[in-house]
Protein backbone atom coordinates (compact mmCIF):
# COMPACT_ATOMS: atom_id res chain seq x y z
CA UNK A 1 0.00 0.00 0.00
CA UNK A 2 2.60 2.38 0.78
CA UNK A 3 4.42 1.15 -2.22
CA UNK A 4 1.75 1.76 -4.43
CA UNK A 5 1.33 5.60 -2.47
CA UNK A 6 4.89 6.43 -3.26
CA UNK A 7 4.52 5.06 -6.83
CA UNK A 8 1.39 7.56 -6.93
CA UNK A 9 3.61 10.64 -6.09
CA UNK A 10 6.08 9.68 -9.18
CA UNK A 11 2.99 9.72 -11.62
CA UNK A 12 1.51 12.63 -9.78
CA UNK A 13 4.86 14.93 -9.91
CA UNK A 14 4.33 15.83 -13.29
CA UNK A 15 1.18 17.45 -12.75
CA UNK A 16 2.02 19.40 -10.09
CA UNK A 17 5.61 20.59 -11.11
CA UNK A 18 4.37 23.63 -12.90
CA UNK A 19 2.36 25.24 -9.78
CA UNK A 20 5.27 23.89 -7.27
CA UNK A 21 7.52 25.48 -9.04
CA UNK A 22 5.52 28.98 -9.49
CA UNK A 23 4.90 28.05 -5.37
CA UNK A 24 8.76 28.17 -4.85
CA UNK A 25 9.28 31.12 -7.71
CA UNK A 26 6.46 33.62 -6.42
CA UNK A 27 6.14 32.82 -2.92
CA UNK A 28 7.89 30.47 -0.64
CA UNK A 29 11.64 31.74 -1.57
CA UNK A 30 10.31 35.54 -2.05
CA UNK A 31 8.65 35.46 1.66
CA UNK A 32 11.82 34.36 3.62
CA UNK A 33 14.12 36.36 0.88
CA UNK A 34 12.16 39.44 2.31
CA UNK A 35 12.41 38.08 6.23
CA UNK A 36 15.88 38.11 5.46
CA UNK A 37 16.38 41.22 3.77
CA UNK A 38 13.95 42.92 6.56
CA UNK A 39 17.44 42.84 8.87
CA UNK A 40 19.30 44.73 6.94
CA UNK A 41 19.80 48.23 5.45
CA UNK A 42 20.31 47.14 1.86
CA UNK A 43 19.75 50.45 -0.46
CA UNK A 44 18.82 48.15 -3.34
CA UNK A 45 21.53 50.17 -5.41
CA UNK A 46 23.61 47.74 -6.18
CA UNK A 47 23.47 44.20 -7.15
CA UNK A 48 23.53 41.96 -4.28
CA UNK A 49 24.73 37.90 -3.21
CA UNK A 50 22.44 36.80 -0.20
CA UNK A 51 24.67 34.17 0.74
CA UNK A 52 27.72 36.17 0.60
CA UNK A 53 29.55 36.86 4.34
CA UNK A 54 30.51 40.39 3.06
CA UNK A 55 26.83 41.13 2.30
CA UNK A 56 25.72 40.51 5.46
CA UNK A 57 28.69 42.06 7.32
CA UNK A 58 28.04 45.56 5.57
CA UNK A 59 24.27 45.23 5.49
CA UNK A 60 23.46 43.62 8.85
CA UNK A 61 21.38 45.46 11.61
CA UNK A 62 19.21 43.48 13.15
CA UNK A 63 15.65 43.89 14.14
CA UNK A 64 16.70 48.00 13.85
CA UNK A 65 13.97 48.30 11.06
CA UNK A 66 11.37 46.91 13.11
CA UNK A 67 11.96 49.18 15.86
CA UNK A 68 12.23 52.05 13.97
CA UNK A 69 8.94 51.36 12.26
CA UNK A 70 7.00 50.62 15.28
CA UNK A 71 8.44 53.97 17.11
CA UNK A 72 7.89 56.05 13.95
CA UNK A 73 5.10 58.14 14.09
CA UNK A 74 5.07 57.79 10.14
CA UNK A 75 3.66 54.06 10.40
CA UNK A 76 1.40 55.05 12.88
CA UNK A 77 0.45 57.36 10.43
CA UNK A 78 -0.54 55.15 7.91
CA UNK A 79 -2.36 52.95 10.31
CA UNK A 80 -4.38 55.73 11.08
CA UNK A 81 -5.29 56.73 6.96
CA UNK A 82 -6.26 53.03 7.04
CA UNK A 83 -8.36 52.98 10.05
CA UNK A 84 -9.93 56.46 9.13
CA UNK A 85 -10.63 55.12 5.30
CA UNK A 86 -12.01 51.65 7.09
CA UNK A 87 -14.64 53.65 9.19
CA UNK A 88 -15.93 55.05 6.22
CA UNK A 89 -15.52 52.20 3.71
CA UNK A 90 -17.21 49.35 5.39
CA UNK A 91 -20.52 51.16 6.19
CA UNK A 92 -20.89 52.84 3.28
CA UNK A 93 -19.76 49.60 1.00
CA UNK A 94 -21.73 46.74 3.07
CA UNK A 95 -24.87 49.23 2.82
CA UNK A 96 -24.83 49.74 -0.79
CA UNK A 97 -23.95 46.11 -1.69
CA UNK A 98 -26.68 44.89 0.45
CA UNK A 99 -28.94 47.07 -1.23
CA UNK A 100 -28.08 46.04 -4.72
CA UNK A 101 -28.15 42.41 -3.62
CA UNK A 102 -32.01 42.68 -2.39
CA UNK A 103 -32.41 44.84 -5.31
CA UNK A 104 -32.19 42.68 -7.77
CA UNK A 105 -33.17 39.72 -5.66
CA UNK A 106 -36.29 39.79 -7.26
CA UNK A 107 -35.94 39.17 -10.72
CA UNK A 108 -37.96 42.03 -13.03
CA UNK A 109 -37.75 43.72 -16.79
CA UNK A 110 -34.50 44.85 -16.67
CA UNK A 111 -32.56 43.38 -13.28
CA UNK A 112 -30.29 41.86 -15.75
CA UNK A 113 -29.56 45.39 -17.46
CA UNK A 114 -28.64 46.71 -13.82
CA UNK A 115 -26.69 43.99 -12.70
CA UNK A 116 -24.35 44.15 -15.69
CA UNK A 117 -24.07 47.98 -15.57
CA UNK A 118 -23.53 47.55 -11.37
CA UNK A 119 -20.99 45.02 -12.31
CA UNK A 120 -18.95 47.18 -14.77
CA UNK A 121 -16.75 49.27 -12.15
CA UNK A 122 -15.60 46.11 -11.10
CA UNK A 123 -14.00 45.22 -14.81
CA UNK A 124 -12.84 48.51 -15.02
CA UNK A 125 -8.78 48.68 -13.41
CA UNK A 126 -8.12 50.71 -10.72
CA UNK A 127 -6.15 52.63 -12.58
CA UNK A 128 -8.54 53.67 -14.76
CA UNK A 129 -11.01 54.03 -12.14
CA UNK A 130 -8.86 56.28 -10.29
CA UNK A 131 -8.08 58.22 -13.33
CA UNK A 132 -11.52 58.49 -13.46
CA UNK A 133 -12.44 59.58 -9.93
CA UNK A 134 -9.97 61.99 -9.69
CA UNK A 135 -11.22 64.12 -12.64
CA UNK A 136 -14.87 63.69 -11.26
CA UNK A 137 -13.30 65.35 -8.01
CA UNK A 138 -11.67 67.83 -9.52
CA UNK A 139 -12.55 71.10 -7.51
CA UNK A 140 -12.78 73.40 -10.09
CA UNK A 141 -14.53 71.18 -13.16
CA UNK A 142 -15.41 68.26 -11.85
CA UNK A 143 -18.77 66.45 -12.03
CA UNK A 144 -19.32 66.36 -8.70
CA UNK A 145 -19.06 69.69 -7.47
CA UNK A 146 -20.65 70.86 -10.14
CA UNK A 147 -23.59 68.11 -9.33
CA UNK A 148 -23.47 69.68 -5.11
CA UNK A 149 -23.71 73.52 -6.72
CA UNK A 150 -26.82 72.78 -8.09
CA UNK A 151 -28.43 71.74 -4.63
CA UNK A 152 -26.52 74.69 -3.12
CA UNK A 153 -23.60 72.94 -1.54
CA UNK A 154 -20.60 74.04 -1.68
CA UNK A 155 -17.79 71.09 -2.28
CA UNK A 156 -14.45 70.90 -0.49
CA UNK A 157 -11.49 70.66 -3.13
CA UNK A 158 -11.60 66.96 -2.64
CA UNK A 159 -7.75 65.26 -3.30
CA UNK A 160 -6.30 68.46 -2.91
CA UNK A 161 -7.54 69.16 0.63
CA UNK A 162 -6.17 67.02 3.89
CA UNK A 163 -9.12 66.38 5.20
CA UNK A 164 -11.46 65.78 2.80
CA UNK A 165 -8.59 63.24 -0.18
CA UNK A 166 -9.53 59.90 2.03
CA UNK A 167 -13.36 60.79 1.25
CA UNK A 168 -12.99 61.39 -2.08
CA UNK A 169 -10.46 57.46 -2.45
CA UNK A 170 -13.71 56.52 0.21
CA UNK A 171 -16.09 57.48 -2.48
CA UNK A 172 -14.27 55.87 -5.25
CA UNK A 173 -13.45 52.84 -3.29
CA UNK A 174 -17.28 52.24 -2.87
CA UNK A 175 -18.08 53.20 -6.33
CA UNK A 176 -15.73 50.54 -7.63
CA UNK A 177 -16.23 47.38 -4.92
CA UNK A 178 -20.55 47.88 -4.75
CA UNK A 179 -21.18 45.58 -7.34
CA UNK A 180 -18.89 42.93 -6.41
CA UNK A 181 -19.77 42.62 -2.83
CA UNK A 182 -23.30 43.53 -4.19
CA UNK A 183 -23.23 39.67 -6.20
CA UNK A 184 -21.79 38.23 -3.57
CA UNK A 185 -24.70 38.72 -1.27
CA UNK A 186 -27.47 38.13 -4.41
CA UNK A 187 -25.96 34.74 -4.26
CA UNK A 188 -26.75 34.33 -0.61
CA UNK A 189 -29.97 35.88 -0.77
CA UNK A 190 -30.69 33.28 -3.67
CA UNK A 191 -29.64 30.41 -1.45
CA UNK A 192 -32.33 31.36 1.43
CA UNK A 193 -35.23 28.64 1.15
CA UNK A 194 -38.13 30.53 0.83
CA UNK A 195 -39.89 28.16 2.84
CA UNK A 196 -38.72 30.38 5.92
CA UNK A 197 -40.18 33.40 4.28
CA UNK A 198 -43.78 31.58 3.83
CA UNK A 199 -43.84 30.44 7.34
CA UNK A 200 -42.97 33.82 8.75
CA UNK A 201 -45.49 35.35 6.22
CA UNK A 202 -47.87 33.04 8.10
CA UNK A 203 -47.09 33.89 10.81
CA UNK A 204 -48.07 37.55 10.09
CA UNK A 205 -44.05 38.89 10.09
CA UNK A 206 -44.35 42.04 8.51
CA UNK A 207 -41.66 43.49 5.58
CA UNK A 208 -38.78 44.93 8.19
CA UNK A 209 -39.28 41.68 10.50
CA UNK A 210 -38.56 39.85 7.84
CA UNK A 211 -35.11 41.49 7.12
CA UNK A 212 -33.86 41.49 10.46
CA UNK A 213 -35.00 37.98 11.67
CA UNK A 214 -34.96 35.78 8.53
CA UNK A 215 -32.70 37.70 5.63
CA UNK A 216 -29.84 39.15 8.10
CA UNK A 217 -29.17 35.99 10.24
CA UNK A 218 -29.14 33.61 7.12
CA UNK A 219 -26.88 35.82 4.92
CA UNK A 220 -24.51 36.40 7.90
CA UNK A 221 -21.94 33.50 7.00
CA UNK A 222 -21.29 36.05 3.56
CA UNK A 223 -21.70 39.30 5.20
CA UNK A 224 -19.22 37.76 7.54
CA UNK A 225 -16.78 37.24 4.53
CA UNK A 226 -17.52 40.24 2.91
CA UNK A 227 -16.79 41.91 5.75
CA UNK A 228 -13.13 39.97 6.61
CA UNK A 229 -12.33 40.48 2.78
CA UNK A 230 -13.44 43.87 2.36
CA UNK A 231 -10.98 44.47 5.63
CA UNK A 232 -8.32 42.75 4.62
CA UNK A 233 -8.31 44.67 1.14
CA UNK A 234 -8.52 47.69 3.09
CA UNK A 235 -4.71 47.19 4.69
CA UNK A 236 -3.81 46.59 0.94
CA UNK A 237 -4.93 49.40 -0.77
CA UNK A 238 -2.67 51.02 -3.67
CA UNK A 239 -3.46 51.79 -6.76
CA UNK A 240 -6.53 54.37 -6.19
CA UNK A 241 -3.89 55.96 -3.33
CA UNK A 242 -1.07 56.75 -5.88
CA UNK A 243 -2.76 57.45 -8.84
CA UNK A 244 -5.67 60.01 -6.70
CA UNK A 245 -3.20 61.28 -4.24
CA UNK A 246 0.13 60.01 -4.56
CA UNK A 247 0.01 59.64 -0.78
CA UNK A 248 -0.73 63.48 -0.27
CA UNK A 249 -1.86 66.13 0.39
CA UNK A 250 1.02 66.66 3.11
CA UNK A 251 1.03 62.69 3.15
CA UNK A 252 -2.50 62.76 4.84
CA UNK A 253 -3.43 59.52 2.68
CA UNK A 254 -0.24 57.74 2.98
CA UNK A 255 -0.87 53.98 3.52
CA UNK A 256 0.93 50.79 3.91
CA UNK A 257 1.81 49.56 0.42
CA UNK A 258 2.66 52.44 -0.98
CA UNK A 259 4.86 53.50 1.56
CA UNK A 260 6.42 49.71 0.29
CA UNK A 261 6.72 50.75 -3.02
CA UNK A 262 8.24 54.58 -2.37
CA UNK A 263 10.91 52.75 0.30
CA UNK A 264 11.93 50.58 -1.71
CA UNK A 265 11.73 51.82 -5.15
CA UNK A 266 12.09 55.67 -4.70
CA UNK A 267 14.03 56.44 -1.29
CA UNK A 268 16.30 53.29 -1.51
CA UNK A 269 15.78 51.77 1.38
CA UNK A 270 15.07 47.98 0.33
CA UNK A 271 15.67 46.50 4.04
CA UNK A 272 13.25 48.83 5.82
CA UNK A 273 10.86 48.32 3.17
CA UNK A 274 11.07 44.76 3.77
CA UNK A 275 10.70 45.03 7.13
CA UNK A 276 7.62 46.54 6.23
CA UNK A 277 6.46 44.05 4.18
CA UNK A 278 6.40 41.35 6.92
CA UNK A 279 4.23 43.75 9.13
CA UNK A 280 1.96 43.64 6.25
CA UNK A 281 2.34 39.77 6.47
CA UNK A 282 1.46 39.95 9.85
CA UNK A 283 -1.36 42.35 9.75
CA UNK A 284 -3.23 39.96 7.28
CA UNK A 285 -1.89 37.02 9.10
CA UNK A 286 -3.53 38.03 12.14
CA UNK A 287 -7.06 39.03 10.88
CA UNK A 288 -6.86 35.63 9.14
CA UNK A 289 -6.26 33.66 11.79
CA UNK A 290 -9.02 36.07 13.96
CA UNK A 291 -11.49 34.89 11.41
CA UNK A 292 -11.23 31.33 11.65
CA UNK A 293 -11.29 31.50 15.67
CA UNK A 294 -14.57 33.72 15.49
CA UNK A 295 -16.13 32.56 12.68
CA UNK A 296 -17.34 29.18 14.82
CA UNK A 297 -18.90 31.38 17.54
CA UNK A 298 -21.61 33.29 16.50
CA UNK A 299 -22.08 32.80 12.14
CA UNK A 300 -25.10 30.89 11.32
CA UNK A 301 -24.07 28.26 9.04
CA UNK A 302 -27.45 26.14 8.17
CA UNK A 303 -29.47 28.29 5.25
CA UNK B 1 -57.07 41.71 -5.23
CA UNK B 2 -56.90 44.66 -6.24
CA UNK B 3 -55.28 45.85 -2.85
CA UNK B 4 -52.71 42.95 -4.08
CA UNK B 5 -51.94 44.48 -7.76
CA UNK B 6 -51.43 48.20 -6.47
CA UNK B 7 -49.06 46.77 -3.92
CA UNK B 8 -47.12 45.04 -7.08
CA UNK B 9 -46.70 48.39 -8.96
CA UNK B 10 -45.57 50.04 -5.87
CA UNK B 11 -42.77 47.47 -5.44
CA UNK B 12 -41.93 47.26 -8.96
CA UNK B 13 -41.98 51.41 -9.33
CA UNK B 14 -40.05 51.55 -5.93
CA UNK B 15 -37.57 48.56 -8.07
CA UNK B 16 -36.98 50.85 -10.86
CA UNK B 17 -36.25 54.23 -8.51
CA UNK B 18 -33.89 52.74 -6.52
CA UNK B 19 -32.33 50.93 -9.54
CA UNK B 20 -32.01 53.85 -11.56
CA UNK B 21 -30.12 56.04 -8.66
CA UNK B 22 -27.64 53.70 -8.02
CA UNK B 23 -27.52 52.83 -11.69
CA UNK B 24 -26.71 56.78 -11.89
CA UNK B 25 -23.93 56.52 -9.06
CA UNK B 26 -21.98 53.95 -11.16
CA UNK B 27 -23.14 55.52 -14.89
CA UNK B 28 -22.38 59.33 -14.31
CA UNK B 29 -18.55 58.93 -13.97
CA UNK B 30 -18.05 56.47 -16.99
CA UNK B 31 -20.68 59.33 -18.83
CA UNK B 32 -18.35 62.00 -17.59
CA UNK B 33 -15.44 60.10 -19.01
CA UNK B 34 -16.91 59.48 -22.22
CA UNK B 35 -17.60 62.74 -22.98
CA UNK B 36 -14.26 64.30 -21.64
CA UNK B 37 -12.75 62.04 -24.06
CA UNK B 38 -14.65 63.59 -27.19
CA UNK B 39 -14.03 67.21 -25.96
CA UNK B 40 -11.31 69.78 -27.28
CA UNK B 41 -9.09 70.49 -24.66
CA UNK B 42 -10.44 73.88 -24.05
CA UNK B 43 -14.01 72.67 -23.64
CA UNK B 44 -12.65 70.04 -21.07
CA UNK B 45 -11.74 72.96 -18.65
CA UNK B 46 -14.98 75.07 -18.84
CA UNK B 47 -17.23 76.19 -16.10
CA UNK B 48 -20.32 75.46 -16.51
CA UNK B 49 -19.13 72.16 -16.99
CA UNK B 50 -21.09 71.29 -20.82
CA UNK B 51 -23.44 67.95 -20.16
CA UNK B 52 -23.69 67.56 -23.75
CA UNK B 53 -20.62 68.78 -25.85
CA UNK B 54 -21.45 71.26 -27.83
CA UNK B 55 -18.24 70.05 -30.44
CA UNK B 56 -17.00 66.37 -30.47
CA UNK B 57 -13.73 65.78 -31.73
CA UNK B 58 -11.35 62.74 -31.42
CA UNK B 59 -8.12 64.57 -31.56
CA UNK B 60 -7.53 63.21 -27.45
CA UNK B 61 -7.32 59.76 -29.10
CA UNK B 62 -4.96 60.89 -31.71
CA UNK B 63 -2.85 62.26 -29.37
CA UNK B 64 -3.21 59.19 -27.54
CA UNK B 65 -1.78 56.85 -30.38
CA UNK B 66 0.62 59.75 -32.10
CA UNK B 67 2.84 60.64 -29.06
CA UNK B 68 2.52 58.03 -26.79
CA UNK B 69 2.34 54.84 -28.72
CA UNK B 70 -1.09 53.58 -27.13
CA UNK B 71 -1.45 51.26 -30.02
CA UNK B 72 1.66 49.10 -28.87
CA UNK B 73 0.54 49.07 -25.15
CA UNK B 74 -2.28 47.87 -26.00
CA UNK B 75 -0.82 45.06 -28.32
CA UNK B 76 1.48 44.46 -24.73
CA UNK B 77 -1.99 44.10 -22.48
CA UNK B 78 -3.54 41.78 -25.14
CA UNK B 79 -0.06 39.69 -25.54
CA UNK B 80 0.35 39.25 -21.83
CA UNK B 81 -2.99 38.89 -20.69
CA UNK B 82 -3.66 36.41 -22.99
CA UNK B 83 -0.57 34.48 -22.30
CA UNK B 84 -0.84 34.57 -18.60
CA UNK B 85 -4.38 32.93 -18.87
CA UNK B 86 -3.42 30.16 -20.97
CA UNK B 87 -0.27 29.46 -18.69
CA UNK B 88 -2.07 29.46 -15.49
CA UNK B 89 -5.09 27.49 -17.01
CA UNK B 90 -3.16 24.57 -17.89
CA UNK B 91 -0.87 24.56 -14.59
CA UNK B 92 -4.23 24.94 -12.17
CA UNK B 93 -5.83 21.87 -14.40
CA UNK B 94 -2.39 19.95 -13.81
CA UNK B 95 -2.27 20.75 -10.34
CA UNK B 96 -6.10 19.79 -9.77
CA UNK B 97 -6.43 16.97 -11.84
CA UNK B 98 -3.25 15.80 -9.32
CA UNK B 99 -5.06 16.95 -6.31
CA UNK B 100 -8.52 15.48 -7.15
CA UNK B 101 -7.67 12.40 -8.98
CA UNK B 102 -3.82 10.86 -8.19
CA UNK B 103 -3.42 9.42 -5.25
CA UNK B 104 -0.29 9.97 -3.57
CA UNK B 105 1.65 10.35 -0.35
CA UNK B 106 1.37 13.83 0.97
CA UNK B 107 -1.22 14.93 -1.37
CA UNK B 108 -3.72 16.74 1.38
CA UNK B 109 -0.35 18.51 2.91
CA UNK B 110 0.60 20.06 -0.25
CA UNK B 111 -3.12 21.11 -1.08
CA UNK B 112 -2.92 23.10 2.37
CA UNK B 113 0.24 24.47 2.60
CA UNK B 114 -0.60 25.81 -1.38
CA UNK B 115 -3.82 27.09 0.33
CA UNK B 116 -1.69 28.80 3.07
CA UNK B 117 -0.05 30.80 0.76
CA UNK B 118 -3.22 32.70 0.40
CA UNK B 119 -2.35 34.69 3.61
CA UNK B 120 0.75 36.08 1.95
CA UNK B 121 -0.15 39.01 0.57
CA UNK B 122 1.47 39.87 -3.06
CA UNK B 123 2.48 43.11 -1.74
CA UNK B 124 4.76 41.72 0.84
CA UNK B 125 6.45 39.46 -1.50
CA UNK B 126 6.88 42.69 -4.11
CA UNK B 127 10.74 43.96 -2.70
CA UNK B 128 12.33 40.43 -2.86
CA UNK B 129 10.38 38.78 -6.09
CA UNK B 130 11.63 42.40 -7.93
CA UNK B 131 15.25 41.38 -6.64
CA UNK B 132 14.77 37.61 -8.19
CA UNK B 133 13.35 38.97 -11.30
CA UNK B 134 15.76 41.90 -11.92
CA UNK B 135 18.86 39.31 -10.95
CA UNK B 136 17.51 36.72 -13.66
CA UNK B 137 17.72 39.51 -16.45
CA UNK B 138 13.73 39.81 -16.88
CA UNK B 139 13.39 43.49 -16.06
CA UNK B 140 11.29 44.77 -18.96
CA UNK B 141 10.06 41.89 -20.58
CA UNK B 142 6.62 39.83 -20.82
CA UNK B 143 7.96 36.86 -18.99
CA UNK B 144 8.37 38.92 -15.70
CA UNK B 145 4.40 39.52 -15.52
CA UNK B 146 3.90 36.12 -17.02
CA UNK B 147 5.48 34.03 -15.28
CA UNK B 148 3.55 34.55 -11.46
CA UNK B 149 0.85 33.15 -13.70
CA UNK B 150 2.06 29.76 -12.60
CA UNK B 151 1.17 29.59 -9.68
CA UNK B 152 -2.44 30.45 -8.85
CA UNK B 153 -4.15 28.58 -5.50
CA UNK B 154 -7.85 30.14 -6.08
CA UNK B 155 -7.78 28.72 -9.65
CA UNK B 156 -6.71 25.16 -8.61
CA UNK B 157 -8.63 25.08 -5.24
CA UNK B 158 -11.93 26.18 -7.52
CA UNK B 159 -10.56 23.29 -10.42
CA UNK B 160 -9.70 20.66 -7.26
CA UNK B 161 -13.85 20.94 -6.30
CA UNK B 162 -15.55 20.79 -9.48
CA UNK B 163 -12.98 17.88 -10.83
CA UNK B 164 -14.14 15.87 -8.05
CA UNK B 165 -17.39 15.78 -9.24
CA UNK B 166 -16.68 13.61 -12.42
CA UNK B 167 -16.76 9.88 -11.61
CA UNK B 168 -13.75 7.71 -11.31
CA UNK B 169 -15.19 5.64 -14.08
CA UNK B 170 -14.46 7.96 -16.99
CA UNK B 171 -10.78 7.64 -15.97
CA UNK B 172 -10.62 4.00 -15.40
CA UNK B 173 -12.49 3.11 -18.83
CA UNK B 174 -9.39 5.00 -20.31
CA UNK B 175 -7.45 3.90 -18.75
CA UNK B 176 -8.04 0.23 -19.82
CA UNK B 177 -8.53 1.80 -23.41
CA UNK B 178 -4.46 2.74 -22.82
CA UNK B 179 -4.91 6.24 -22.81
CA UNK B 180 -2.10 8.34 -20.48
CA UNK B 181 -3.39 10.59 -17.30
CA UNK B 182 -2.23 13.72 -20.23
CA UNK B 183 -4.83 12.44 -22.43
CA UNK B 184 -7.50 11.80 -19.69
CA UNK B 185 -6.68 15.25 -18.22
CA UNK B 186 -6.85 17.22 -21.43
CA UNK B 187 -9.38 15.07 -23.57
CA UNK B 188 -11.86 14.19 -21.08
CA UNK B 189 -12.00 15.99 -18.21
CA UNK B 190 -11.34 19.60 -19.17
CA UNK B 191 -13.97 19.42 -22.15
CA UNK B 192 -16.38 18.02 -19.15
CA UNK B 193 -15.22 20.79 -17.03
CA UNK B 194 -15.81 23.90 -19.77
CA UNK B 195 -17.93 26.03 -17.57
CA UNK B 196 -15.57 25.87 -14.40
CA UNK B 197 -12.62 25.89 -16.94
CA UNK B 198 -13.85 29.06 -18.34
CA UNK B 199 -14.99 30.71 -15.27
CA UNK B 200 -11.60 30.37 -13.86
CA UNK B 201 -10.30 31.65 -17.10
CA UNK B 202 -11.98 34.70 -17.47
CA UNK B 203 -11.62 36.02 -13.65
CA UNK B 204 -7.47 35.03 -14.24
CA UNK B 205 -8.24 37.20 -17.43
CA UNK B 206 -9.41 39.87 -15.81
CA UNK B 207 -6.94 39.60 -12.79
CA UNK B 208 -4.36 39.91 -15.67
CA UNK B 209 -5.74 42.50 -17.66
CA UNK B 210 -6.03 45.03 -14.76
CA UNK B 211 -2.91 43.71 -12.51
CA UNK B 212 -0.82 47.11 -11.87
CA UNK B 213 1.34 46.76 -8.83
CA UNK B 214 3.74 44.22 -10.40
CA UNK B 215 4.06 44.77 -13.98
CA UNK B 216 4.76 48.94 -12.64
CA UNK B 217 7.47 47.05 -11.03
CA UNK B 218 8.73 45.02 -13.82
CA UNK B 219 7.84 47.41 -17.00
CA UNK B 220 9.18 51.10 -16.85
CA UNK B 221 10.06 51.02 -20.79
CA UNK B 222 7.16 53.01 -22.31
CA UNK B 223 7.42 49.88 -25.20
CA UNK B 224 6.71 47.09 -22.75
CA UNK B 225 4.18 48.90 -20.40
CA UNK B 226 0.53 47.53 -20.27
CA UNK B 227 -2.23 49.39 -19.66
CA UNK B 228 -2.69 50.28 -16.35
CA UNK B 229 0.90 51.01 -16.22
CA UNK B 230 0.69 53.23 -19.09
CA UNK B 231 -2.79 54.45 -18.17
CA UNK B 232 -0.50 55.79 -14.51
CA UNK B 233 2.43 56.84 -16.79
CA UNK B 234 0.10 58.70 -18.72
CA UNK B 235 -1.81 60.38 -15.59
CA UNK B 236 1.75 61.81 -14.41
CA UNK B 237 2.47 63.44 -17.66
CA UNK B 238 -0.64 64.46 -18.99
CA UNK B 239 -1.47 66.30 -16.08
CA UNK B 240 -4.43 68.64 -16.41
CA UNK B 241 -5.18 67.10 -19.40
CA UNK B 242 -8.23 65.11 -18.53
CA UNK B 243 -9.22 64.67 -22.48
CA UNK B 244 -6.13 62.54 -23.34
CA UNK B 245 -6.40 60.54 -19.74
CA UNK B 246 -9.73 59.81 -20.13
CA UNK B 247 -9.24 58.76 -23.30
CA UNK B 248 -7.06 56.27 -22.33
CA UNK B 249 -8.66 54.88 -19.89
CA UNK B 250 -12.05 54.26 -22.15
CA UNK B 251 -10.00 52.59 -24.17
CA UNK B 252 -8.98 49.98 -21.47
CA UNK B 253 -11.97 49.45 -19.96
CA UNK B 254 -13.90 48.60 -23.59
CA UNK B 255 -12.29 44.75 -23.97
CA UNK B 256 -12.71 43.72 -20.92
CA UNK B 257 -16.52 44.87 -20.99
CA UNK B 258 -16.61 42.96 -24.25
CA UNK B 259 -14.78 39.82 -23.00
CA UNK B 260 -17.10 40.09 -20.12
CA UNK B 261 -20.31 40.60 -21.70
CA UNK B 262 -19.43 37.17 -23.77
CA UNK B 263 -18.51 35.06 -21.42
CA UNK B 264 -20.99 36.01 -19.21
CA UNK B 265 -23.63 33.21 -20.13
CA UNK B 266 -20.70 30.95 -19.65
CA UNK B 267 -20.11 31.83 -15.87
CA UNK B 268 -20.59 28.37 -13.83
CA UNK B 269 -22.72 29.44 -10.30
CA UNK B 270 -22.47 33.16 -11.59
CA UNK B 271 -20.19 35.64 -10.48
CA UNK B 272 -19.50 35.18 -6.92
CA UNK B 273 -16.83 32.53 -7.64
CA UNK B 274 -14.97 35.62 -8.52
CA UNK B 275 -14.43 36.15 -3.77
CA UNK B 276 -10.97 35.59 -3.21
CA UNK B 277 -8.17 37.11 -5.51
CA UNK B 278 -5.03 35.01 -5.81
Amino acid sequence: MNNKKTKGLLTALPFLMPSIGGFLLISLIPILYSLALSLTSYSGLKGLDIFSAEFWQQNFVGLENYQKILSDSEFRDSLLHIGYFIILYIPLMMAASLGIATLLNKPRKGSVFFRVLFYIPVLTSWVAGAIIWRWVLDPQYGVLNDLLAKVGIQGPAWLQDGNWAMVGIVLASVWKDMGFYGLIFLGGLKNINPEYYEAAQMDGAGKTQKFFKITLPMLSPIIYFALVLSLINAFMIFAQVMIMTGGGPYGSTEVIVERIYNYAFHYHKMGYASALSWILFAIVFVLTFIQQKAQKKWVNYDA
Amino acid sequence: MMHKKSKNIFSTVRFYVFALIIGLMIAVPFYWMAITSLKTESAVLTYPIEWIPTQITLENYTELFSSFSFGRVVLNSCIVSVAYTLVALTSCCMAAFAFAKLPFRGRDTILRIFIATLMIPAQSTLVPLFMIFNGMGLTNSYFSVILPSLFRVTGIFMLVQNMKTIPNDFIDAARIDGASYFTILFRIIVPLLGPAVATVGIITFMDSWNEYLWPLVMLTDTDMMTLPVALSTLSGMYERNFGVQMAGSLISIIPIVIVFLAAQRKFKDGLSLGGIKG
